[in-house]
């Protein structure tokens, strides 16, 4: 019976890094950087769903939509403050740098203005938990709401880059940039879009992950987020079905490590685990073979 | 980029006769005691560092207007090092800077474990208000004001076992950090004589503590009905949430690091209900210098002090008390000061906030009763 309750865990704690995995491997896909802080922009949007809920005593609601506004516009800014002026920059390095800054950026930001104090983060799931096998497996409505909010994500996230316009420039921009702006693609325009879809996905995350382990400090985001990127690149980074899975497959494993071998060693376990599929297939799980051309 | 380079030497020149005059003109000729203060003021761990600071600042301010010590003031410098190793040393290195002659700190162990190092080499009287590990007081030149971790490891088991509290117990602990590792260690080893059983011992670490449903299932499974909690407060009431969303309710017990529970943000407080701790200070304490000490506090910062102000404000006294007995004074260099209270820290009584009749072995370990507090309708009462 513990065997399905820690499989339930696993899966909830997979479930939020999926979701934020969803935002790490869709920037990367089309712009072609890995934005470290998108961790923190997490965190931005748990707090700001923090301060429209529990300080002015707002609606749920409100607070997420307010959140998602927020980091959408937050996405757009950072992008086009820090990372749009080295996009030609000679090293790939020098963007990479700066997202680290950003990160740090961030993170003092809200030390600033809300202090180093851990707060306690009321859940905005107003689900009941399930209660399974008689009592003995409790399934609880954050996890629920997770999952199928993941999943609607998902699910949207294909049919946007599949059947739309814009999305379709986003997948050209992924393949070629030079070539994708002389079909007459704004590749700007379209770069800045993915960052707000990315941004406006990880205010959802934020305040899912908030929900789910209800503890919000300037530092929430960042852990997470690393986890979540090696899942997006244990899925195959770049592919929005393959950081539901890896994000799943993450989460699953790590709690299988703790339970079944060592609490110690779960990170240790998580990374041998990532180590292995890369070796045996380096693109991740479902990432694509791209062949260099000569 | 001659003329450049000229400019660079010449700043360079000219930033080392200004220090160098730094170091002359202060050495020695100053007519205030200068203490030094280091800790966690940002950062994850923000809430010791501010609380020592500011139980550091009270007992400074008293003591100064009330004359001093010996009639010579005190100038307090509280540096930064976001419980982090290296930026206490960088953090000591700018007091040393500032001809700092007597230490308080680090607030947390493992910083100030670092710093220990440096200190004894240059022979700086160091005292650390709230660090607990057994390291912080390696050298002969450490003293502490809180209780060591093998004495809250072993205060705990022999706790819960003479009072019957459980008959079974699990253990959650943060194998990263020192302190906590170091108290499940000393509660192991303790419990072997006590009349309960552990029944489960679980760890996490620094990079992941936002899931404890594993610990608390296996726990549960274990059928433990007190769990012992050697961690901080922050990881504490994820686990007390954790723990009420699947429907566990078992006793809690914890030591120093809970306190600061009931002041996280928006936490429901209900989920606290009956934790018990070790904690040598509790805010509604009636006894004379507490209950003096923590109005004094709520006067100055507008909030409750937690045991790490009452740390601060106490290693302040201990200090003064030393200082009196060794006969300091603040011409002295700080090796010098240092000679002088190693031998008068051994030899003092000193009443504090956070115990009574405190006084120190040559090692650095400080002598005085734990006490034990249950949180009750939101607030700590002494246990019956």
């Amino acid at each position: 019976m513990s065997f399905i309750s820690y499989l339930i865990n696993g899966i909830s704690l997979g479930s939020v890094y999926a979701l934020i995995a969803l935002g790490y491997t869709m920037v990367y896909g089309i712009a072609k950087m890995l934005n470290f802080a998108h961790g923190d922009v997490i965190m931005i949007g748990a707090f700001t769903t923090y301060t429209v809920c529990s300080i002015a005593g707002l609606p749920p609601v409100l607070g997420v939509l307010v959140a998602v506004v927020f980091c959408t516009l937050l996405g757009m800014l950072i992008e086009r403050v820090a990372y749009k002026p080295l996009r030609k920059a000679a090293s790939p390095l020098a963007v990479l740098i700066t997202a680290i800054g950003v990160s740090y950026f961030l993170q003092n930001i809200a030390l600033l203005i809300f202090g180093a104090n851990a707060k306690s983060f009321t859940s905005i799931v107003t689900l009941e938990s399930v209660k399974l096998a008689g009592g003995q497996i409790t399934v609880t409505g954050e996890t629920i709401v997770t999952i199928v909010v993941c999943i609607i994500i998902m699910i949207l996230l294909t049919l946007f880059i599949n059947k739309t316009k814009a999305g379709q420039a986003m997948l050209a921009v992924s393949e070629d940039k030079g070539a994708a702006q002389l079909m007459g693609i704004n590749v700007d325009a379209t770069i800045a879009l993915t960052f707000a879809i990315g941004s406006a996905l990880a205010s959802i995350a934020g305040v899912l992950l908030c929900s789910a382990y209800p503890q919000l400090t300037p530092y929430t985001g960042s852990m997470p987020g690393i986890k979540a990127f090696v899942a997006a690149v244990f899925g195959g980074i770049g592919s929005i079905p393959g950081a539901f899975i890896g994000g799943i497959l993450l989460g699953v494993i790590e709690i299988f490590g703790k339970a079944y071998i060592s609490s110690q060693m779960a990170d240790a376990i998580v990374f041998a685990v990532l180590i292995l599929v890369l070796l045996v297939k380096p693109t991740g799980l479902l990432g694509k073979n791209i062949q260099e051309k000569v | 980029m001659k003329k450049f380079s000229k400019l660079v030497s010449l700043a360079a020149a000219s930033a080392m006769v200004l220090s160098m005059a730094g170091c002359g003109s202060n050495a020695g000729s100053s007519d205030t005691f200068k203490i030094g203060g280091i800790g966690p003021i940002t950062g994850g761990a923000a809430i010791y560092g501010e609380s020592v600071m500011n139980g550091c600042q009270l007992a400074v301010d008293e003591i100064n207007e009330a004359g001093g010590i010996n009639g010579v003031k005190i100038e307090f410098n509280f540096q930064d090092d976001e419980h982090d190793a290296e930026k206490a040393v960088n953090a000591y290195n700018t007091l040393k800077d500032w001809n700092v002659q007597m230490l308080i700190g680090c607030v947390t162990s493992t910083p100030c474990i670092a710093v220990t190092e440096k200190s004894n080499a240059d022979n700086v009287f160091q005292i650390t208000p709230s660090g607990s590990a057994v390291k912080c007081t390696q050298y002969d030149n450490g003293f502490q004001v809180c209780f060591s971790d093998p004495n809250q490891g072993a205060a705990s088991a022999q706790y819960i076992g003479e009072n019957n509290l459980a008959s079974k117990v699990a253990v959650i602990y943060d194998s990263s950090d020192v302190y906590s590792t170091g108290i499940y260690q000393s509660f192991v080893s303790g419990a072997e004589s006590q009349p309960f059983e552990i029944v489960s011992a679980e760890a996490f670490t620094a990079d992941s503590k936002t899931d404890f449903s594993v610990q608390l299932q296996k726990a549960q499974d274990a059928g433990a009905d007190l769990v012992f909690l050697p961690i901080y407060y922050q990881e504490s009431a994820l686990i007390l949430t954790q723990a009420n969303a699947m429907g566990y309710a078992p006793n809690w017990f914890s030591c120093d690091g809970m306190d600061g529970i009931l002041g996280v943000d928006n936490f429901d407080t209900t989920l606290a209900e009956g934790v018990m701790l070790l904690t040598p200070y509790a805010a509604d304490s009636t006894d004379e210098l507490s209950s003096k000490f923590t109005q004094a506090y709520i006067a100055k910062y507008g909030e409750t002090p937690i045991q790490f102000a009452a740390d601060g404000y106490d290693a302040v006294y201990i200090l003064k008390a030393a200082l009196e007995k060794s006969g300091a004074k603040p011409s002295d260099s700080a090796s010098a000061i240092c000679d002088g209270l190693k031998s008068a820290m051994t030899q003092i009584t000193v009443d504090g906030v956070t115990g009574a009749g405190m006084t120190w072995a040559a090692t650095g370990e400080v002598n005085k009763a734990p006490m034990a507090v249950v949180i009750k309708d939101g607030a700590y009462a002494a246990m019956q």
